[in-house]
């Protein structure tokens, strides 16, 4: 992970859109909110998960690996810049790699957009708008020793399992410390492909 | 973030939407216009904002503002754009040809808890000085009204006895109707900074809310049963010896009657009425009862009921019997829903109440308020009706004259066929509102005013801090603040030397003034105070006086005994019994994204009303 990042607490979100709305301000893409608040069960439980963009590191940026435009360029502290619009060409390659769900393509402006953890806030010593406004401390901005500072044996994880995949990124997930499991199982199991169980 | 150069400035001010009073700033463009919000680090809230204060700001300058005064003889003409001349002077007519007719109690005034202080001080005193009438309410009587009477029997006085910050001192903390994580998203930080030190979680809802799934216990009773589950508590910790006989004794009167209230509430009777396992009752008296510190703060999930002062003062019983006030992490309050929820109750815009919490029947409370407005006491009227009651005098005919401001109520009154009925009934009708809502759209005559970023002023949140709100910009052309407003009906009705205000700064001298010695003591607040500290807590009886951000804290209640009056309470059926034609339950919840009748303007949010 990255030394000062976003650290994403689903046990402590609320699902009340402050990220959301709060993503919306940001000067680099004002009135475009790109965090996904998702309703996990909804009707049936008040969980809820915010996504922002988990800055892989390992293997590095898969969405910025695909595109065919050199779009997508990697800080040298390991932030994933959204797309130069110069560049992008708006073809969705970055959409179809994310392991996360996170790019979003405006098909009209053929032009890609994704959180980049608020370069403009980041750059200068500020928390990204999310985590600044977060109330609820799921989306909490900093190092892991101020994490730990505030939460007293909070467990993190940073590597997750996609299938024999695994992926390590910029950004962690608190995980529940009975429950850790190392690396963290990312996506829907595979039970079976054409027909045959896969053990 | 601005760019240097840009010209941008950043305004400190308040969200407008509930009790908690989040510090932000509002961005202004070089054209002085708001355009954005900037997180600010206010000791309240730390920079955080939920999606309401973040999107606040699109209302300020939104394209459906009303911009010009709004004019029409019957309610089936359409509106007819009006000068501010012409609306004032029909205004001022009709209150005249209304009372002249029908007597002075017929023009009735409705303010609301998210006008600021000195507005909410201003409409108590145009009712009773200008009008002479004794009808005048706000909508915080559809709201807190029953905290506010069980923190009277209870204490004397009115309002939460600890501020936020206690809760992150807390060992347990007792969470009753309240979906904080919806209707106050930001104080969920609070609950869990204390849960991050080992405090536990205890949330009595109907309902798994956000905060609820979480807790240590999760007590998912019937709607309407809470008072017997707060006396079965009682019983539990009565019987297991975890009461505090000395705090009992040295700070209580009433324990014998209410111990043997509680007899009759064994935890088997909590199973029957509530729909809850016994040991969930066990459980919360273990963990209430044994905490070092503990405290309780609930809503309007169990005050909104017949009887529900009952209810809050079942909650405070169980407070005071484990001892649990007056010390940093242990005590009690309600949180206040409105932005302005405590400050809009305390000043005399309330049916009973004069400015500084005193009592409008109260013979040496009525002197002083006469004094200083230069009436005689035989002038000040008596105490009216609460606004639910109003609607009744309003179908009768009783009263035919409605000045409304700062609410919705044709949306937010109980009933509402019976509230539109009222309203039908009204021979005349001036709502003043930014935007026409639907009872600005029902009037006739809609005056446009400022939001809440066009004035200064004050509010008091949920912990009695009053903060400063700033004005961020100029109203729009076209658009008067409420205190004009009031200012220049007042000049027509011939009282214009005692409404001479220029602005709020005026109206909040005259009121800290009004206050001094009062219940509710402002007097040693000024706005440039509250710039400097970020705010302070009533009682502030002078301008070197800190504030009380805790109170009880010497043992002493504002009673004349100084005790906590115990109030043994039993628990009543509801209203309206389960049966087999009426099997279901319905019961209201909260959007986080919203707030009171109307947020749907901004055009990010989500569009569901009436929360």
């Amino acid at each position: 992970m990255m030394g000062r990042t976003i650290f994403i607490d689903p046990g402590r979100c609320i699902g009340c859109r402050a990220c959301v709305s709060a993503c919306r301000e940001c000067d680099s893409h004002r009135g475009t909110s790109l965090i996904h608040l998702d309703l996990s069960d909804e009707g049936h439980s008040a969980a809820s998960l915010p996504t922002v963009c988990m800055h892989c590191e390992d293997p590095v940026a898969p969405c910025a690996e695909v595109c065919p435009a050199d779009a997508i360029l990697v800080t040298p502290d390991g932030v994933v810049q959204q797309a130069d619009p110069t560049r992008c060409i708006g073809c969705s390659n970055c959409v179809n790699a994310c392991p996360f769900g996170v790019p979003v393509v405006d098909t009209r402006a053929r032009l890609q957009m994704k959180c980049d953890l608020c370069y403009d806030r980041t750059a200068h010593g500020l928390a990204p708008m999310c985590a600044t406004v977060c109330p609820t401390g799921a989306l909490f901005y900093g190092t892991l020793e101020e994490l730990r500072a505030e939460r007293p044996g909070v467990r993190v994880a940073d590597s997750f399992a996609f299938g024999d995949v695994v992926l390590r990124t910029g950004v962690a997930t608190v995980v529940p410390a009975d429950k850790v499991d190392w690396p963290v199982p990312g996506g829907l199991p595979v039970v079976e492909v054409n027909g045959v169980d896969v053990p | 973030m601005s760019p240097p150069g840009s010209g941008e400035t950043l305004v400190p001010t308040h969200c407008c939407f509930c009790g908690v009073q989040c510090g932000m700033y509002l961005r202004v463009d070089r054209r002085g216009k708001v355009f954005g919000v900037e997180p600010r680090d206010h000791d309240i809230n730390r920079m955080r904002l939920c999606a309401k204060g973040i999107e606040a700001y699109q209302q300020i300058n939104h394209p459906d503002r009303l911009t010009s005064p709004l004019l029409r003889r019957t309610r089936d003409e359409p509106f007819r754009p009006a000068s501010w001349e012409e609306a004032l002077d029909l205004t001022a007519a009709e209150m005249r040809r209304i009372q002249d007719a029908h007597g002075r109690d017929a023009f009735a005034v409705l303010g609301g808890s998210g006008l600021t202080t000195e507005k909410a001080y201003l409409v108590g005193k145009f009712a009773r000085v200008a009008l002479g009438t004794r009808h005048v309410d706000h909508n915080g009587s559809l709201c807190t009204a029953a905290a506010a009477t069980a923190n009277h029997l209870a204490f004397g006085i009115d309002r939460a006895a600890n501020p936020f910050s206690d809760i992150l001192l807390s060992d347990c903390l007792l969470i009753a109707g309240a979906n904080i994580g919806d209707t106050f998203p930001v104080l969920t930080r609070y609950l869990w900074g204390a849960r991050d030190r080992g405090a536990h979680l205890v949330v009595v809802d109907p309902r798994e809310t956000a905060v609820a799934r979480t807790a240590d216990v999760h007590v998912a009773l019937r709607p309407g049963t809470d008072t017997a589950f707060f006396n079965a508590v009682l019983h539990v910790v009565d019987r297991d010896g975890l009461t505090d006989r000395a705090f009992l004794d040295a700070h209580t009167t009433g324990w014998e009657e209410l111990r043997k209230t509680v007899a009759a509430y064994p935890p088997e009777r909590a199973v029957a009425v509530c729909g809850i396992p016994a040991e969930q009752v066990e459980r919360v008296a273990a963990l209430f009862g044994a905490a070092r510190n503990a405290m309780a703060w609930h809503t309007r999930g169990i005050e909104q009921h017949p009887r529900g002062a009952d209810t809050c003062l079942s909650v405070i019983n169980l407070c005071a019997a484990t001892g649990n006030l007056g010390r940093p992490g242990a005590g009690y309050g309600t949180i206040a829903g409105q932005g302005n929820g405590q400050g809009g109750r305390e000043h005399g815009q309330q049916y009973d109440t004069l400015p500084g919490g005193r009592s409008i029947t109260d013979p040496a409370h009525r002197r002083a308020t006469a004094a200083l407005w230069g009436i005689e006491e035989a002038e000040l009227p008596e105490a009216g009706t609460p606004m639910a009651e109003m609607t009744g005098q309003m179908r009768r005919g009783e009263i035919r004259g409605l000045l409304g401001l700062g609410n919705n109520a044709l949306v937010t009154l109980p009933d509402h066929s019976s509230a539109q009925a009222a309203y039908d009934a009204l021979d005349f009708h001036v709502q003043c509102d930014s935007f026409l809502s639907e009872t600005a759209a029902h009037a006739h005559v809609v005056l446009p005013v400022a939001t809440w970023a066009e004035d200064e002023g004050v509010m008091t949140n949920a912990e009695a801090r009053v903060v400063k709100h700033n004005k961020a910009q100029d109203p729009p052309p076209g658009v008067r603040t409420d205190t004009w407003v009031l200012c220049q009906l007042a000049l027509r009705l011939g009282h214009g030397d005692r409404f001479a205000f220029a602005g709020s700064r005026e109206v909040f001298d005259e009121l800290r003034t009004a206050t001094a010695g009062a219940p509710v003591d402002y007097s040693g607040i000024t706005y440039e105070r509250l710039a400097e500290t970020g705010g302070i807590a009533w009682p502030c009886p002078s301008t070197d006086h800190p504030g009380t951000p805790r109170l009880f804290e010497d043992g002493r209640t504002r009673h004349p005994d100084g005790a906590v009056h115990l109030h043994p309470v039993e628990w009543r059926e509801p209203a309206d019994p389960y049966d087999d034609a009426y099997p279901m339950t319905f019961t209201t919840g909260r959007a986080a994204a919203h707030y009171l009748s109307d947020t749907h303007q901004p055009p990010n949010l989500p569009r569901t009303k009436g929360s």
